[in-house]
Order: C-alpha cells, then structure tokens, then sequence
C-alpha cells in the first residue's frame, strides 16, 4: 500500500509541473509590466530597469519560470498589488476559513446525501423514495444566495437566534454549512440512489439475501459498499469544487474565504494572488484525486491488489 | 403408491409478473413435488418458466417484482412444522433460507460479492444461522472449502472472487449454500457457465455431496445430458406449464408428450456418428438426414495459416511484463467445402485465433494465405478482400445486431461497404438471403428486439451471407441457443454449406454438436493445437490425453449410462500467463494416422 501511495504521489509532479507552466504563463500572456506595477507610480525609469534586473525579467522566459518556481516552492509568492501584504499570509488567513467551511459542509451533506439515496434505493418506488427524491430535487434547485437570504431573515432577523455572517463561533458556521451543503447533499441522494439501485440487481445481492440475511444486512454490508464507488469520485469532485472557495454563500454571509478572495482579487487585477489562488486551487485538486484513487483502492479489493 | 412424506408441495401455483396492460401469468397452475433425499430436475427452455419457480420456491420473486397469485406450497421443516411458502411472512421466510433452503445460481462470475473475502462470505451465513463466533465460523468454511474440494482452504479464504477461476467460484457457491447444512437445495443452470470439464467436477461433487448429507435437490437446466447424469425424477416445463413429469429413465425411454420427444431428439449425443467418417445433419422432424459430402479436396485451400502467435502484453509501471500466450504456433488450413472445427475450454486461444485471422487481434507472428494470397500484412485491397471473403458469427446474436437498425440494413451494410449491390439490388438481396436462412422478406423491416434469439441468429448468419464470403468463421455460434433451436441452426449452416460450398472454422466448446458439423477437428490447450485430424479418427481414437479428458467429461443424455466409470482429475487448466524470460515449449506434431497429428511434447506440464 505505501508503495502505491508513493507512486501515485510522483505521479501527481508531471501534472503539478504543467499547472505551473500554465499559470506562469497566464500572468505572463496578460498585458502590463511587472516591474512597472512592481516598483509603484512615482518611479523613474531608472529604477524600473533596477527592479527589473532586480526580479529577473531581463533573462530569457525559461529563467523567468525556474526563479518564479523557486519562489513559489519556498513560498514566496510576491506582494499583493491591493494591500502590499505578502501573498503568502493574504492566502493563508482565508484559506482556513474555507476549508472548515467546506469540510463541514461536506460532512454532514454526505451524511445526509447517502442516507437518503439508500433509503430511496431501499424503498424504490414507494412514498418514502418519492419524498426523498424530492427533497433532493429541492435540494439542487434552490439557488443560494435566495436560500441563504431566507435563512438570514428567519433565523438572525425575525428569531435572533443566530449571527447573520462573520466567522465567529460555531453558531456563524450554521447557516453558511447548511446552504452550502444542500446542493451536495440533493446531487449526492440522487447519485447514491441510482448507484444503489443498479447494485440492487446484482447476482450477489441476491445471494446474500438467500443467506437469510435481514434487508438491513444486504443494503448497508452487501449492496451499499460496491455502489460506494461511483459516490467516492463523485464526493471528491465536490470536495474539490467546494475549496475553491463558494463565492455566493461567501458574499452572503460575509465569510472570509477564498471565494471572497477570489473575487477581490479579480475585480482589483491582484495578479499575484489570483495567481497563487489558481496554483491552490490546482493543487488541492490533484491531492483530492489521489486521495479518490486510494480510496477507490480501499474499497475495491481488485484494484488494491493489482 | 409409498407415502413418502413430501419435503415440499406445490400446488396450483400461479405466478405474474406486472406489465404494461396489467399483470402477465408466467407460471399456470403448476404441481409439484419432492421427498427428502431425492432430485428433480426441471427442464425446459428459455421461458419455460423454470426459473420463475426457483424465485417463487425461494421467495426471491418477492425482490424480482413477481407475485404469486394462487396455489400452495407445502415446505415441512426439520422440527415437523409445515409451512406455506405462497403465503408466508417474509421475516419466517427469512429463517428459512440457508438451514432449510439454499439455491446455487448460474453465473458464478457475478453471484459473490466482488468486495468481500471468498471466507467472510461464507462465514457470514455460518455466524448467523449457527451462532459461531467469528474465530469458529471461518474455521468452518475453512472445513467446507475443503469439503468442495478447493485446494489449500486456508489461503483461499483470504482471497476474493476475482482471484478465483470460474470453476471455484461455484464450488465456493456450492460451499456458501451447504454451510447451513440444508435440507433442499435449489441449484439454477449451475453448470452452464462452465467449461464441459469443470462442470463434470461440479456435478460429481453435487451428487457426493447429497449421498453425504440426503438433502433433496431441484434441479433446474436446459441439458438433458446433465438431467441423465443427476436426476431421479424429471418435470418438463414449456411457457409455464408442467407438460410431463416422470421417473428419469421413464422419461429418456418413453417419453409421452410430443414437447418432450421433440427436445430428446434434438439433443446432440455424443458418439452418435462414430461409424460415420462424414459429418451429417440432426434428424428433425422425421426428415432423415444425408452425409455432408462437400469438401473438395483437389481444389486449392480457402484459407492456410502457419505458426500464427498471437500473444498479449501485460504491462505494469509501463513495462511489458509478461505475457498471455493466447495463441502459440497455430498451423492449419481448410478447403472449400469443409468444416474445420476449434475446440478447448475458456481462455484455450479458440477465438483468439478466429479472431486472428480476421484481425479483430493482430498478430505477432505467422503466416495467413486466403486462396493462396499472403495477407499476413494488410494493404488497403488484401484488407478488402478479406473483409468480404471471410465473415464472422458471434456469440451473442443479441448482443451482435445494432439494436436501432432494421434487420434489412444490418444484412445490406456488408454489401454497401464492399459495392456489391445497391438499391433496389441489395433490396432483392436481403430478401433472397433472409428467404436462404429461413426467414421471411417481411423480417427486413423489423428491429432485432422482436425476434427470438433463434431468429436473430439467423439474421446474422445471413448478415455473413451477404458479401458472398468463401469462409465462414462461427464463434460459439449456437452456444447461446436453446436445444431445439440450436439443431435448427446448425441444420441452417450445414444446409449453406451445401448449396454455396462454403468452408467454415467452426468454434465450440460442446463436443457433441463438433461431431455433427466437422469433417476434422483441431484441440486446443493452452494456445496450441494439441491434435488435429479427421473428426472420426479424432473422437474414435483420440491420440492426446487432453483430448480424452475433454471427451469423457460431455455428459451422455442416456440414465443407464450414469454410473460409467469415469478418469476424473480436480485439477485447474494452467495459465497462459508466461514471464517474458520463459516462452512455452512448441514442436512440431507427430503424425499418427492418415491426417491425424498429435503433440507429443509437453504443453504446459501436464501433458
């Protein structure tokens, strides 16, 4: 198994390594002068050349990418254009944010999202997967922002019971962890259900039922962990989605995450950090692909033991 | 006659299933029965209806969508209680599967749990049913893989179903639905997936088994050569009627109703034409059938290949590893007019080699004349002419028909590629060769999902008809094929085969019905050809052991003969599957009689 997780993670650096090209050579492509944006309006000519000799641009490009990767390998990710503050702390405070956002958010959606798809596998066709399937078609089309606002105007508005944004104390995670998750959780019961449904009519199934074994046994040990597998890639797609950062439930209450970040940055040219955003974003999704493969390899035995 | 207490009843069973103008009644007002310690066997065709009445028996139908409409079922159980199947409560039925009822199903392949350990399956039912501990349960599959003769238990109860052969799936099926030790097992087609050698092993061990512990057994299948070896009493089934039931040698001796004659009839015996040298037709319908005198041996072959090797690479890391030899050194021809057929069991190389020819593979190595024209490198023409010379019949006519195309346009695409005819003149066509096949002009309108399986086998036949191809490649042709269709069919072939002179690779694993087509026959094991010879010499006086195993292991439709002694080995066929380094011993065959050549190096150790 470590030699799996070793191999699987060299295998990640070729695509690391294209993601970097890339995005060097986004901020590149764009118009406008490093050293100029760098060195600040009043300067003179003469010391825009210095800086520029200064941070390297008059090499050749190839130069200009291995001195920009080293520096983003020692985590020196430049100033931000907007506040001057290191891009590397800039990224840092919203990064935690996020993540406990969207970790908790995945938690209890998945939780959620695979009960009820099995539930609904369960009772297929009768009132309980009719309900569950509606619940879950509610789920997908309530769009956020509209959910977050009713949520905001019940609970802070009119019961006072909770903050309306910030990031403060379990009681600010509420309300921004339940809109963020309903999507994943509605995608989630539909995916688990058909995946649930299709096992359902495997042979095996039917040999664990003439086991005499409780229905209970045959849908959550036998049917459910081989209709797991498409749920796993499809959990890791949203895992990924979700740390980038959720720009709507994020502006409406007030979080400070990435998503935020992101389009500050974006509306203030901040190149530097939407730059070192997009290499985040990159990398997370490659470390949550790999940690779908091992999983993968976990709950498949003829993949773990090839 | 002698009360013998019956351990399950039924009576006036019906079954339906919902469609769409209300629910379908697949089971009519079936009777039957079965005393401890005895088998019945429950033949029939494909929907027949007897696997219906495994699903109602056991209660899966429940799970399935059935309902059971009418009628008893009498069960009485180990402590005297009686139960009614029809109208139990599913939680008592629940008790019952396992110690009282078990069932064996058809496709070892799909029937275990691919993510669970082969001994936690096993275990699983142990712990439940008996109250062991963990620790005792799996020490007692350990003792019932042994029990099914599964070699080193104790390390195959750690592996999973995908590490095991097909043949060991179904014993551990077999040991999974013992492990309760119960008192009627039903056991489904449980030999039908499997090569002819295995399932002599599986069917010996099933009748060990229950001479072992007297439980009663249904079994249910399509094979009368299976129903000789295994049954006492035999119940036919059609379109979800009883047709006739009786004592096992009753029914092969003087079977009673017309349904049953027909399918005693239509199944190929094995050694039917040993003292003919030519092959010749079923004898269907009373209609006697001539020798099939066709081949021209004076013309020139259709088809010659030398020393084809057809081998997979299995890679690792991006390295080439090791290799499947799927195809070692093959040599052999076919002339016009003959019938050459490919034998062995799964993963022998047969249709890789069918396949070969065709390039549906590529090659590595070897030589392919068609009319004495090298295409062992294809250029733009020789791939055309082979293309049209050559066709193919698959398996699974089903699977093999584009299912949006009108059986017309499937039959007309060969002739549009190849420019053979069009418009009105590939109209005429399709009409005259679905008339060849025994169809009617009217069928080129039709979708393959509205014909039989027996129909839409015949539309690929004529499909292969269609470019005027001088050499006909059948892979499994009939295999997929009810008994009585599958005479038919091969009756259809044979028929082609003298109108048009055609030559044909016939490939099969059942003996029986090579006997009927082949004017030679050529064995395979392990990617090689074993024997090779006329089909007469081959099957009369077989020259190689794998040879005589293969033969002896075709189960013979005759109850008298069931108790023949008989040369039987547990063992498993060995891999293809060869490090790089370590490449399989090839040499020439030594001949043995008049066109009769046999392997007398070792192949793969054992022989």
């Amino acid at each position: 198994m470590l030699a799996y997780l070793l191999k699987r993670l060299g295998g990640t650096i070729p695509v690391l390594v294209a993601v970097s090209i890339f995005v060097f050579g986004f901020v590149h492509a764009l118009p406008g002068d490093p050293a100029r944006l760098e060195a600040g309006p009043e300067a003179t000519p003469a010391d825009i050349e210095a800086i520029r000799v200064d941070m390297g641009l008059d090499g050749p490009i190839w130069s200009q990418y291995t001195r920009w990767l080293g520096h983003t390998l020692q985590g020196e990710l430049g100033r931000s254009t907007k506040t001057r503050q290191p891009v590397a702390r800039v990224i840092g405070e919203r990064f935690m944010p996020t993540l406990w956002l969207t970790v908790i958010s995945m938690i209890w959606a998945t939780i959620a999202g695979i009960a009820i798809g099995v539930l609904s596998g369960i009772k297929r066709g009768k009132w309980q997967d009719k309900a569950g399937m509606v619940i879950a078609i509610s789920g997908v089309s309530f769009p956020s922002f509209w959910l977050g606002l009713l949520l905001i105007d019940l609970f802070s508005v009119r019961l006072g019971w909770l903050p309306t944004g910030g990031y403060e104390g379990w009681q600010s995670f509420v309300m921004p962890a339940f809109t963020l998750g309903i999507g994943v959780a509605a995608v989630m019961a539909r995916f688990t259900r058909s995946a649930f449904v299709e096992v359902a009519q495997a042979d095996f199934v039917r040999t664990a039922r003439m086991k005499g074994l409780s229905d209970g046994v045959v849908a959550w040990k036998h049917t459910l962990r081989n209709a797991m597998i498409p749920v796993i890639t499809l959990t890791g797609l949203q895992f990924g989605f979700l740390l980038g950062g959720a720009i709507v439930v994020e502006t409406v209450f007030s979080w400070p995450g990435l998503g935020r970040l992101l389009v500050d940055s974006v509306s203030f040219r901040d190149y530097p950090v939407i730059q070192a955003e997009i290499m985040l974003f990159s990398i997370e999704f490659v470390l949550i692909n790999l940690a779908v493969d091992l999983l993968y390899a976990l709950a498949n035995p003829e993949i773990r033991l090839q | 006659m002698a009360s013998i207490p019956k351990l399950l009843e039924i009576s006036g069973l019906r079954v339906a299933f919902p469609g769409e103008a209300g629910p379908v009644e697949v089971i009519h007002d079936l009777d039957l029965a079965v005393s401890a310690g005895e088998t019945l066997a429950l033949v029939g065709e494909s929907g027949s209806g007897k696997s219906v009445t495994s699903l109602a028996v056991t209660r899966l139908l429940d799970y399935a969508g059935g309902r059971i409409t009418q009628g008893r079922m009498n069960y009485v159980d180990r402590a005297g209680t009686s139960h009614d199947l029809a109208r139990i409560a599913a939680d008592e039925m629940r008790t019952l599967r396992g110690p009282e009822i078990a069932m064996i199903f058809q496709e070892p392949m799909t029937s275990l749990n691919p993510v669970l350990r082969v001994g936690e399956q096993i275990a699983e039912a142990v712990m439940l049913h008996q109250g062991l501990s963990e620790a005792e349960a799996l020490e007692e599959a350990r003792r019932l893989l042994e029990r099914v003769r599964i070699a080193d238990a104790p390390r195959q109860l750690q592996r999973y179903p995908f590490e095991l052969s097909g043949g060991m799936r179904q014993r551990v099926m077999i040991a999974l639905a013992l492990s309760c030790r119960p008192r009627l097992l039903i056991a489904d087609e449980p030999t039908t997936a499997l090569d002819v050698t295995v399932q002599a092993q599986v069917l010996r061990l099933l009748r060990q088994l229950q001479a072992e512990s007297g439980m009663a057994m249904i079994f249910i299948t399509h094979d009368m050569g299976v129903v000789a070896e295994l049954a006492d009493r035999v119940a036919v089934m059609r379109l979800g009627q009883k047709v006739e039931e009786g004592g096992v040698e009753e029914i092969f001796a003087r079977p009673q109703h017309p349904y049953t004659k027909a399918l005693l009839a239509a199944v190929p015996v094995l050694g039917a034409l040993s003292g003919e040298t030519l092959p010749r037709a079923f004898d269907i319908e009373g209609v006697v059938s001539a020798p099939q005198d066709t081949v021209r041996a004076d013309a020139a072959p259709v088809l010659e290949i030398h020393d084809l090797t057809t081998r997979f690479p299995v890679r690792r890391n991006f390295r080439l590893r090791a290799q499947v030899h799927a195809v070692e050194h093959v040599s052999l021809s076919v002339q016009p007019g003959e019938t050459l057929s490919l034998v062995g069991e799964s993963g022998c190389g047969k249709s890789t080699t069918g396949r070969s020819i065709i390039r549906l593979e590529q090659p590595n190595s070897g030589e392919i004349r068609l009319e004495g024209a090298d295409i062992s490198h294809l250029t733009r023409t020789s791939e055309a002419t082979l293309h049209r010379d050559v066709q193919f019949v698959f398996q699974d006519p089903f699977a093999s028909l584009n299912p949006r195309l009108t059986i017309g346009f499937s039959i007309a695409e060969p002739m549009l590629t190849h420019n053979i005819a069009k418009g009105a003149e590939a109209e005429r066509r399709v009409h005259e060769l679905l008339r060849e096949v025994g169809l009617t002009p009217e069928h080129a309108q039709r979708y393959p999902h509205e014909l039989s399986g027996g129909q839409r086998q015949r539309v690929c036949i004529a499909r292969a008809l269609a470019s005027s191809p001088k050499l006909i490649i059948a892979d499994e042709a009939v295999a997929a094929l009810d008994v009585s269709i599958r005479a038919q069919v091969v009756n259809l072939l044979m028929g082609l085969q003298r109108r048009l002179g055609l030559a044909m690779i016939f490939i099969s694993h059942d003996m029986a019905v090579v006997e009927r087509v082949s004017h030679r026959v050529a064995v395979m094991y392990l990617g090689q050809i074993v024997e090779i010879g006329p089909r007469q010499a081959v099957f009369n006086n077989p020259g190689h052991a794998y040879t005589a195993r293969l033969l002896a292991a075709v189960p013979i439709p005759d109850p008298a003969q069931r108790n023949r002694a008989m040369a039987f080995d547990d063992s498993e066929v060995p891999s293809p599957l060869r490090a790089l380094d370590d490449p399989p011993i090839v040499a020439p065959l030594v001949q043995i009689g008049p066109d009769h050549f046999v392997a007398r190096h070792s192949v793969g150790g054992r022989y």
